[in-house]
């Protein structure tokens, strides 16, 4: 019913969004893996290995195991979602993702009824990405969700952009993505997925905890130590770009604020 | 010898070279902010051009006393104007980020305070504007021993510099931490110990 209702309202609001440019939404990445700067991934990413490809998942899961991407591939319904991504750097893209529901995958590998948490790990491969040779943040990435989170039929896996596979410096071959929170949360090259029932460990939130939180909901009202959150600058609009206001949930607030109902969005940022 | 060739060749140079040369950057940046030369986001990138340009200029002014004290090349008469167009382009840096980044003149005034990077980076371009008013000869004259005491000002504001690159970037990131040790080697060789005077009063 009310999944449903939301995904409406996601449709509706799809429609006024005009997506980015391939070349912009490929061109200005993070993928610290293939270092810090914004040109670095679509510069030395093409040497990751996407194909063979298989994402482990295991935990609290009724059938653990090795899938294969072509074999997830051919049990899922690829359809497009036009999605607001907002970086955590104040600015923001309008990305058509091509990809299919996360809880479609966790269903391929049966959630078990202790599960809480879902934890997301990129590939680690030292030999193919450059960036893995500074102790930036700790490797391998690391993410994760509430399990009710990733189940939201908002929360995708991506395996394309404007109907085209999905470039490496964007998380080839399959990627999260989760449009309400900040972009680093949608973590990319995803090898593994664990099912558990406690809040798992992610990347960000061990390299500063103060300045990034476990949930990292886009947020207006509450300000990152280093940036206002407040506004953003759409990518693409030159140098005389205005900002715009941030909306709270990235815009998703319909579909998404009952997930964090009764939770103190300023402690729990 | 080499230096001396080097410092008879630089003794030749006229010093409006280097506000020429020097010059040249902050337009052609602009224009390629303009023209789409600096990526999708051209803001910041120009924000960054130009902050990291005033940067490598007042390094380059740091360079200037130990080359001349452990090398022998003299390029003083250089160092006002790679100080001068330090904080040029340190001014240039400031006015994308007011104008062109931040934009709300209000929210300028909350980051100067609340965020401490830009606290770091702001204190450090003050330190520097009295240096920048008091660069003419005049000025040098009628202060004298003052006027020294006053331009060690730089080593505090360079320093606040390297570390203002460091904090504003995500993680522990190579690029910035190098400035910033380049900047700690370049402040701790004035400590070094003057071997002839010592040599001398002993």
């Amino acid at each position: 019913g009310t999944a449903l209702v939301g995904l409406a309202g996601a449709g509706e609001a799809q429609e006024a969004l005009e997506p980015n440019g391939w070349d912009e939404i490929t061109s200005y990445c993070n993928y610290y893996e293939f270092g810090t700067n914004k040109d670095d991934p679509s510069r030395y990413a093409g040497q990751l290995t996407t194909d063979p490809w298989s994402v482990t998942i295991d935990g609290l899961v009724e059938r653990p195991g090795e899938y294969s991407f072509a074999d997830i591939i051919a049990k899922m319904t690829i359809e497009e979602r036009i999605y607001r991504f907002r970086c955590v750097e104040a600015w923001s893209m309008v990305v058509p993702w091509n990809g299919f529901e996360l809880a479609d995958l966790l269903d391929l590998a049966g959630v078990t009824s202790d599960a809480r948490y879902v934890a997301f790990e990129t590939a680690y491969r030292p030999e193919e990405m450059p960036g893995l040779r500074f102790p930036v943040i700790d490797w391998p990435y690391v993410e994760g969700l509430r399990l009710d989170e990733a189940l939201h039929p908002l929360t995708i896996m991506a395996t394309g952009i404007h109907g085209r596979p999905i470039p490496n410096q964007n998380g080839a071959p399959l990627r999260l993505v989760v449009p309400w929170k900040y972009g680093f949360k949608s973590i990319k090259s995803v090898v593994r997925i664990t099912l558990t029932d406690k809040e798992p460990p992610t990347a960000w939130n061990k390299a500063n905890p103060r300045e990034y939180g476990f949930y990292s909901n886009v947020n207006p009202t509450v300000d990152h130590p280093r940036w206002s959150q407040a506004s953003e600058r759409r990518i693409g609009a030159g140098l005389f770009a205005r900002r715009e206001p941030t909306l709270m949930f990235n815009g998703y607030e319909a579909e998404v604020a009952s997930l964090y109902e009764g939770m103190d969005l300023r402690a729990n940022f | 010898m080499l230096v001396d060739r080097l410092n008879s060749t630089a003794r030749r140079v006229p010093t409006w070279i280097v506000y020429a040369g020097l010059s040249l950057p902050a337009p052609w940046l602009f224009w390629q902010g303009l023209t789409g030369g600096l990526g999708v986001e051209p803001i910041k990138a120009l924000e960054h051009e130009y902050g990291l340009l005033a940067l490598q200029l007042l390094i380059a002014g740091l360079c200037v006393t130990p080359l001349r004290r452990f090398a022998g090349v003299n390029l003083l008469r250089f160092r006002r104007g790679l100080g001068l167009m330090a904080f040029f382009y340190l001014c240039c840096h400031l006015l994308v980020w007011l104008v062109l980044d931040v934009q709300i003149l209000a929210q300028v005034w909350a980051d100067i305070l609340k965020r401490p990077y830009i606290t770091v980076g702001m204190a450090g371009f003050l330190l520097l504007v009295p240096l920048a008013l008091t660069s003419t000869d005049r000025a040098i004259r009628r202060m004298g021993m003052r006027w020294r005491q006053l331009h060690w000002l730089v080593y505090p504001a360079v320093l606040l510099g390297g570390l203002h690159f460091v904090m504003l970037r995500k993680g522990w990131q190579l690029e910035p931490l190098v400035y910033l040790g380049l900047v700690a080697i370049l402040l701790l060789l004035r400590l070094a110990p003057r071997r002839k005077r010592v040599a001398a009063h002993a």
